[in-house]
C-alpha cells in the first residue's frame, strides 16, 4: 500500500541515501503513514474552504447562470408552434421538404387550428409564424374563431376559401421551419439574414437590414468611447496619484461626485447643456462665434450618445488608472531622466508601460458597460446614437419577441468573449490590476 | 412547564388568526400599473374607495412594463399582482397567448342611463380579455409663442415646415409616427390602416416623413416631449396629451393642441391566468366600471373615461377652475377628428415596421 504512494516513495527514495535510518515510511506520532495523515487534512481544509464559497456560489449559479442559459436557451429554442400543432407538424416529419401540402396536411392543420383555438394557445402559434412571416398572426387567430365551430372536409378548399393565404407556400416553408422547436432563424434574423424559397440562407430585403450595421456601430462606437475615457482620464488619474493628499483628496471627491449621481440625472443634465437652445449653444452664439440660426446640432445624434457616454464612464477609467499609479515609485521615473532620458522617452519608456495593468483594466471595464448601455444611447441618441442594446430593449419589451432578444444579446455576449480572447492574447489578463 | 407555557402562548397567538381566517379570505389585492401620476390618479379614483367600500386591502404597485412583469410571472407560476395595467396592443397579445383571463362583461357596472355595459363602453373598449380603463392619445401639441401669426390647424401643418417653421418632435418608434404621416398625406382616419397593410402604403408613409426627417428631434420617453417644447428645441411635437395638459395646466406653459389626427389608445385592466385572486380581481374591475368612477377619475387627470355614459359628468379639474372636458382625447369634438389605434394592426406589423423604421432612421 505504502508503495504506491507517491510521497511515501520519495521519502524512501531519499532515505536510500542514508543508509542508518529505517527504510519504513514516515509516520505520525499515532502511527499512521505521514503522507497520508497530511493529505487528508489537507483535504479537510479544502472542503472547509469550499463550505464558504459556497453560499457565493450558489447565488452566482441561481441569480446568473441559470436566468442566461435560459435566456440563451430560448434563443435558439421555441415550441410556440411544434408544441401546440401537433398533427401538422407530424406531417412535416413525414414528409420530405420541398413536398406540396396535400389533403392529409390540410385536414391535420385544421385539427390542429380546432384543438388550439380551443384551448386558447391560437394566439402563441400564430406569434411564432409571425416572426417569420409578418401579418399572420391575425391569421391563425381569425381562422382559429371560424375553427371552433369547424371544418368540413375537403379541408384545403375549406381553409383557402377561410383565407386565401393559407395557400401561400411562404407561410408553409414558415410552419415548416417551425415545427422543430429548435431553430436557427432567431440567429439568422439577428444577422440580417432569412430563408429563400429554396431554403437557402440569403441576405434579408436591403430597407430591412438594421442588426449588423447596429453590432458594428456598438462596436465602434464602444471603441471610441473607451478611447476618449483614456485620453481625458489618463491626465486626470496621473494628477490625483501625484499631487499632495490635500488637493488630490479635492479632485478625488470632483471624479466621485458624478459617479455617486443617477445616470438619468447626468443625461439629463448633458440634455440641457447641449441642446440646440442649451447653455452651450448659448454662450457661443453670446460670443459671437455662431450665428443664432447656425446653432450646432450636439445632441440627439451620434455626438450625443459619445459625450454622455464618455462622461458617464470616465470614473471607470480614473479610478483603476488611479490606484495603479499610486503604486509606481516616481524614483523610477527620476533615474531613467538621470541617466539621459528626455521626459517623453522617460514616460514612453518607463512610466506609461507600468501603468498599462491599470490601463487595461479600465478599458475593459469601459469597453464592456458601453457594450451594453441602452438607457442614455435611448435618450440622447436620436436616430444615429442608438446601439444594439436598444433592440435587444425593444424586443425585450415591446414586441415580446425574446428569442429575438436572446439572440441578439447571444451574438454581443459572443462578440464581447471573443474580443475579451484576444485582449487576454496580446495583453494578458493577468495583468489587469484593479488596485 | 416552560415548554408547556410557550405551546399555550403560540395557541393563543395563533387563535385570533384562526377566527379571522374567514373574513381574510379575500385580498390582499395588488394592483399594477405604469407608475406615474395615472398611479396615484389609480390609488385615488379606484383602489381607496374600493378598500373603503369593500374592506378588502388593495396596494398599488408600479412597473415600467407591466405585460413583460407579467409574462414573466405566469410562465413561472408565481404571480404577484391580480390585476395589471396594459395597454391595448398587449391586450390583444396577451390573450392570444392565452396569458390573461377572460373577462364577463356582464358583470360590470351598468351605464350611467341605465344602458348596458357591452353598449355604454366605447368601441373596442371591451376586449375578450380586459377591460379599458381610460383613453389616452397621441396628439400634436405646439408652442403658440413659436407661431404668433396663426397657429397650425390640421396634421398637414406639422409636416410643413416652410410655413409652420421650427423642428418637429416625434416619439422614436414607428406606432404614431406612420399613422400621422398618412394622415397629412391625405389618408381618410378610416383608411389609414388598410393603406399601411400594403408595402406601397408603408413607401408612402415613410415618403413622407422622409420630407422633414432632417428637421425631427425623435424622443423616447414621454416626458421629453414637453420638455423639448418648453426648452424651445422643437415648435411642434406628438406628444401625449396628459403631459401637455400637466404642462398648460400645471405649469402654466404657453402650449397648444392640434386634436386633427389624434391617434386614440386605451389601457385596460387584465387579470393573469391563474391568479389566485381572480375573484376579487374581478370585483375590483367591477367596481372601478362605475361610470361615476371614471367621472372621477378623469377630473384626477387628462385621460378620457372609457364610457360614454361617464363622458358628461366629468366636471372640473382639480385646481377647481379648468373644465377637464377641452382637454380630454375622448371629448367628442376632440375625437372625431382622428382615429382609434389599431392594436391588432401592431401586433401583426409590429416587428417588420420597426425593422424597417429603425433602418430608415439609419440611413
Amino acid at each position: 500500500m505504502a508503495a504506491l504512494d507517491p510521497h511515501a516513495a520519495v521519502v524512501a527514495g531519499a532515505s536510500g541515501a542514508a543508509p542508518d535510518v529505517t527504510a519504513a515510511p514516515l509516520t505520525t506520532a499515532d502511527g499512521r503513514p505521514l503522507a497520508r495523515a497530511l493529505a487528508r487534512s489537507q483535504a479537510r481544509a479544502r472542503r472547509r474552504a469550499f463550505l464558504l464559497v459556497l453560499p457565493l456560489l450558489a447565488f452566482v449559479i441561481i441569480t446568473f447562470v441559470i436566468p442566461i442559459g435560459q435566456m440563451l436557451h430560448r434563443s435558439m429554442y421555441n415550441d410556440g408552434f411544434a408544441a401546440h400543432m401537433p398533427q401538422v407538424s407530424a406531417w412535416f416529419h413525414e414528409n420530405p421538404p420541398g413536398t406540396q401540402p396535400d389533403e392529409t396536411a390540410f385536414a391535420a392543420l385544421a385539427a390542429d387550428l380546432k384543438t388550439a383555438a380551443d384551448d386558447r394557445t391560437i394566439g402563441i402559434v400564430g406569434t411564432r409564424i409571425n416572426y417569420d412571416v409578418p401579418g399572420t398572426r391575425s391569421l391563425f387567430t381569425s381562422t382559429g374563431r371560424k375553427a371552433k365551430s369547424g371544418f368540413q372536409p375537403p379541408y384545403q378548399a375549406a381553409l383557402v376559401e377561410a383565407d386565401p393565404k393559407w395557400g401561400d407556400p411562404q407561410l408553409w416553408r414558415a410552419m415548416r421551419n417551425a415545427s422543430t422547436a429548435y431553430t436557427s432563424n432567431f440567429y439568422l434574423a439577428a444577422l440580417d439574414r432569412t430563408r429563400d424559397d429554396q431554403g437557402k440562407v440569403v441576405m434579408a430585403p436591403e430597407r430591412q437590414q438594421v442588426y449588423v450595421m447596429l453590432f458594428k456601430r456598438t462596436l465602434l462606437l464602444s471603441l471610441l468611447i473607451t478611447f476618449t475615457t483614456f485620453l481625458l482620464g489618463f491626465p486626470i488619474a496621473h494628477l490625483l496619484a501625484t499631487l499632495p493628499a490635500r488637493k488630490s483628496n479635492l479632485l478625488m471627491i470632483l471624479v466621485l461626485l458624478p459617479f455617486w449621481t443617477s445616470l438619468l440625472v447626468r443625461t439629463t443634465a448633458w440634455m440641457v447643456l447641449l441642446q440646440q437652445q442649451g447653455v452651450i449653444n448659448d454662450i457661443l452664439v453670446w460670443l459671437g462665434i455662431i450665428d443664432s440660426n447656425g446653432r450646432l446640432q450636439m445632441i440627439y445624434n451620434q455626438m450625443g450618445t459619445i459625450i454622455a457616454m464618455t462622461h458617464i464612464l470616465l470614473p471607470f477609467m480614473i479610478l483603476p488608472l488611479y490606484s495603479v499609479m499610486r503604486t509606481i515609485n516616481p524614483s523610477y521615473v527620476r533615474a531613467a531622466r538621470s541617466l539621459g532620458a528626455t521626459s517623453w522617452t522617460a514616460f514612453r519608456r518607463v512610466y506609461f508601460p507600468l501603468t498599462l495593468p491599470g490601463l487595461g483594466a479600465g478599458a475593459l471595464l469601459v469597453f464592456i458597460l458601453a457594450v451594453g448601455y441602452y438607457i442614455t444611447p435611448a435618450l440622447v441618441g436620436g436616430s444615429t446614437g442608438q446601439l444594439i442594446s436598444n433592440m435587444i430593449a425593444m424586443h425585450m419589451t415591446e414586441t415580446l419577441n425574446w428569442s429575438m432578444a436572446a439572440a441578439l444579446a447571444a451574438i454581443l455576449l459572443g462578440a464581447v468573449l471573443v474580443l475579451y480572447w484576444i485582449y487576454d492574447r496580446l495583453v494578458g489578463i493577468d495583468n489587469l490590476k484593479l488596485g | 412547564m416552560r415548554n408547556r407555557l410557550i405551546g399555550t402562548a403560540l395557541a393563543l397567538a395563533a387563535a385570533p388568526t384562526l377566527i379571522a381566517a374567514p373574513s381574510m379570505a379575500e385580498g390582499p389585492l395588488n394592483v399594477t400599473t405604469y407608475g406615474g401620476a395615472f398611479a396615484r390618479t389609480v390609488e385615488e379614483a379606484y383602489v381607496k374607495p374600493f378598500t373603503e367600500a369593500t374592506g378588502i386591502e388593495a396596494t398599488v404597485l408600479d412597473a415600467s412594463d407591466p405585460p413583460a412583469k407579467l409574462k414573466a410571472e405566469v410562465e413561472a407560476g408565481n404571480i404577484t399582482s391580480d390585476i395589471y395595467e396594459v395597454e391595448q396592443s398587449d391586450v390583444i397579445r396577451l390573450c392570444d397567448e392565452g396569458l390573461i383571463e377572460p373577462i364577463d362583461p356582464a358583470a360590470l357596472a351598468k351605464g350611467a342611463d341605465g344602458s348596458a355595459a357591452a353598449d355604454d363602453y366605447l368601441p373596442s373598449a371591451l376586449n375578450e380579455c380586459g377591460t379599458a380603463i381610460m383613453v389616452w392619445s397621441t396628439v400634436i401639441a405646439y408652442d403658440k409663442d413659436a407661431f404668433p401669426n396663426g397657429a397650425p390647424q390640421t396634421v398637414a401643418d406639422f409636416f410643413d415646415t416652410a410655413k409652420f417653421p421650427g423642428k418637429r418632435g416625434i416619439i422614436k418608434r414607428p406606432k404614431y409616427a406612420l399613422e400621422f404621416a398618412l394622415l397629412a398625406d391625405g389618408v381618410s382616419a378610416a383608411d389609414v390602416y388598410d393603406v399601411l397593410s400594403t408595402p406601397e402604403g408603408v413607401d408612402r408613409a415613410f415618403k413622407k416623413l422622409d420630407a422633414i426627417k432632417g428637421d425631427v428631434v425623435w424622443w423616447e420617453a414621454g416626458a421629453q416631449a414637453p420638455q423639448l417644447l418648453a426648452d424651445k428645441e422643437v415648435s411642434m411635437t406628438l406628444a401625449y396629451n396628459g403631459r401637455i395638459f400637466d404642462a398648460i395646466v400645471g405649469e402654466g406653459k404657453n402650449f397648444g393642441f392640434v386634436w386633427d389626427g389624434v391617434n386614440l389608445d386605451m389601457d385596460y385592466w387584465v387579470i393573469p391566468k391563474g391568479a389566485p385572486g381572480k375573484d376579487t380581481a374581478m370585483k375590483f374591475i367591477a367596481f372601478a366600471s362605475d361610470p361615476a368612477r371614471q367621472a372621477v377619475m378623469s377630473s384626477l387627470i387628462a385621460y378620457g373615461p372609457s364610457r360614454k355614459s361617464a363622458q358628461a359628468s366629468v366636471g372640473k379639474y382639480k385646481d377647481g377652475t379648468t373644465d377637464m372636458a377641452p382637454y380630454l382625447p375622448s371629448t367628442p369634438a376632440n375625437a372625431e377628428k382622428g382615429m382609434v389605434n389599431d392594436a391588432s394592426f401592431w401586433a401583426d406589423h409590429g416587428t417588420e415596421l420597426t425593422e424597417r423604421f429603425n433602418a430608415w432612421l439609419a440611413s
